[in-house]
């Protein structure tokens, strides 16, 4: 632990740029913002949720540079000159995603609390792997929590958005 | 919850971070991928006045293979080494890769940020200590290597000083004739393990030429199971000896009581797993492809 506490406006505010679904920010940040807070509170990207304290249960998830990561355990600052992708980034002109298209279709959510996040998770998966198995699947959302639907309907989701998108 | 406030410093260069460090002093932290650290700053457990963050040097996440030698940056991402060429020719690299935490915590998270945590349940310092790797460090003395077998010290103490910060770490790459694996149980994905092992061993055909057997999650520092590597060496691998091995491997192990099991639970699962890493470590030296890494329900 360390001796001397800081008051929020002893620290300065960092300058940071970074690009969200495609359009560039420029903001001023204090160093403690997470991610998930710019995205939510400076933003107003509310699509992205907070699930937990702890880092456990994904719903936070969001690509940065491509990659998944928890974006409740990012600081904006570590964001900065990067390219972030969020759920509401899925759709185009108006079009949902496959992936949105298929939760929808083959019940892929209850209350929906971890669906953004699974989303995510599941779009990186299949940048990476067009034609998961169902243990490929499993391995693509271990990161990712869900009370509700015991994951049956979220695989068959992931599969028939894969096959959508691969046009079979 | 969030962190509370702390100053924000990012460094350029190796140098640059050691000058920073040395200067800020005792409420100053390094910051890596940030998936231990911010972890504990989230629920206020260490309120540090300054981060400084590494992840902008270039240079330091280099993977590479030279003159034998493995050499991996402390800034290489767990899911990086997972995709490297490294990890498909050493697969017991691939298994801790692959193990550790979710996709999401390994696009971030650093070997050298896993070492540096102090931290009994990372698998890094286990993997590296089961194929007998050294730390590079650099800081206001200069530059040294220690043996990764004992940099971390006890629970959340590395052999670091201040200021000085973990650039990389190297090992042989295995001969022939010698193989690994690296094995590990824990609840669920997001979970650290409940208990892990790493086995490397150097067969000539069933005779065990060398062992090293290392343990995570099963003490308050990753263990070096000495005398679980002395009942396999020079030995035929048979079931008393493999029985022997496991047994020393449980009495070296110090398995603290968690929410992830029992002492009692974690010796039953150290077991298992010694057997499973020797078996799976065996069937690889013949050069069969076996796939395992950290099994969860
Ligand atoms: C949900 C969850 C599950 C996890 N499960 C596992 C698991 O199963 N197995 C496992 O091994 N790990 C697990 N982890 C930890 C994860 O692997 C972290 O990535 C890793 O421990 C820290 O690496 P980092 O780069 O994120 O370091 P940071 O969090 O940035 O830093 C960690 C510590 O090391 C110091 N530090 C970082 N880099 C350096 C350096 N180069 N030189 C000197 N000091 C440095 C920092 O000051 C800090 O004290 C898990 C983490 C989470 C959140
Ligand atoms: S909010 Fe739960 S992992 Fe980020
Ligand atoms: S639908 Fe409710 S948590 Fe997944």
């Amino acid at each position: 632990m360390s001796t001397t506490e800081l008051a929020a406006h002893e620290v300065p505010k960092v300058a940071i740029e970074l690009s969200v679904n495609g359009k560039r920010y420029r903001r001023e940040v204090e160093p403690r913002e997470l991610l998930v807070q710019f995205l939510r509170e400076e933003l107003r990207l509310t699509g992205t949720h907070i699930g937990c304290d702890t880092t456990y249960c994904g719903a936070c998830t969001v690509l940065l540079n491509g990659e998944p990561v928890k974006s409740c355990t990012v600081l904006a600052v570590q964001a900065d000159g990067g390219e972030v992708l969020t759920v509401e980034g899925l759709e185009q002109d108006g079009q949902l995603h496959p992936l949105q298209a298929a939760f929808s279709e083959h019940h892929g959510l209850q209350c929906g609390y971890c669906t953004p996040g699974m989303l995510m998770s599941a779009y990186a998966l299949l940048e990476r792997n067009p034609k998961p198995s169902r243990k490929e699947i499993r391995k693509g959302i271990q990161g990712n929590v869900c009370r509700c639907t015991g994951y049956h309907n979220i695989f068959e989701a992931i599969e028939a958005a894969a096959a959508a998108m691969r046009k079979e | 919850m969030y962190p509370a406030p702390f100053r924000y410093h990012r460094a350029e260069s190796v140098a640059e971070a050691i000058g920073m460090l040395s200067e800020l002093g005792e409420g100053a932290r390094a910051l890596a991928g940030g998936q231990s650290l911010l972890v504990l700053l989230k629920i206020r457990f260490d309120e540090p006045t300054d981060l400084v963050d590494l992840a902008r040097i270039p240079g330091l996440d280099a993977i590479e293979q030279r003159d034998g030698e493995v050499r991996i940056g402390a800034l290489a991402t767990h899911a990086r080494i997972a995709r490297s060429e490294i990890a498909a020719a050493i697969p017991i690299v691939r298994d801790c890769a692959n193990g550790i935490a979710d996709n999401q915590v390994r696009s971030r998270g650093t070997i050298g940020g896993n070492l540096c945590s102090g931290d009994p349940s990372c698998d890094w310092p286990a993997l590296l200590t089961t194929l007998d790797a050294q730390v590079h460090c650099e800081g206001p003395a200069g530059k040294r290597s220690l043996p990764v077998d004992g940099f971390v010290e006890d629970l959340y103490a590395t052999a670091l000083q201040e200021g000085e910060i973990v650039t990389g770490v190297s090992f042989a790459l295995p001969g022939p004739g010698s193989a690994g694996a690296y094995v590990g149980f824990k609840r669920c994905a997001p979970a650290y393990p409940t208990t892990s092992v790493g086995v490397q061993l150097t067969l000539s055909g069933a005779d065990c030429v060398d062992a090293r057997i290392a343990l995570g999650s099963s003490g308050l520092t990753p263990i070096h199971a000495t005398a679980a590597e002395a009942e396999l060496r020079g030995q035929t691998l048979g079931e008393a000896v493999i029985r022997r091995a496991a047994e020393a491997a449980v009495a070296a192990s110090d398995p603290i009581d968690d929410q992830r099991g029992s002492p009692a639970f974690k010796r039953r699962l150290i077991d298992t797993l010694v057997r499973r890493g020797i078996d799976v470590a065996r069937r690889r030296c013949a050069g069969e492809q076996v796939e395992v890494s950290h099994e969860y329900y």
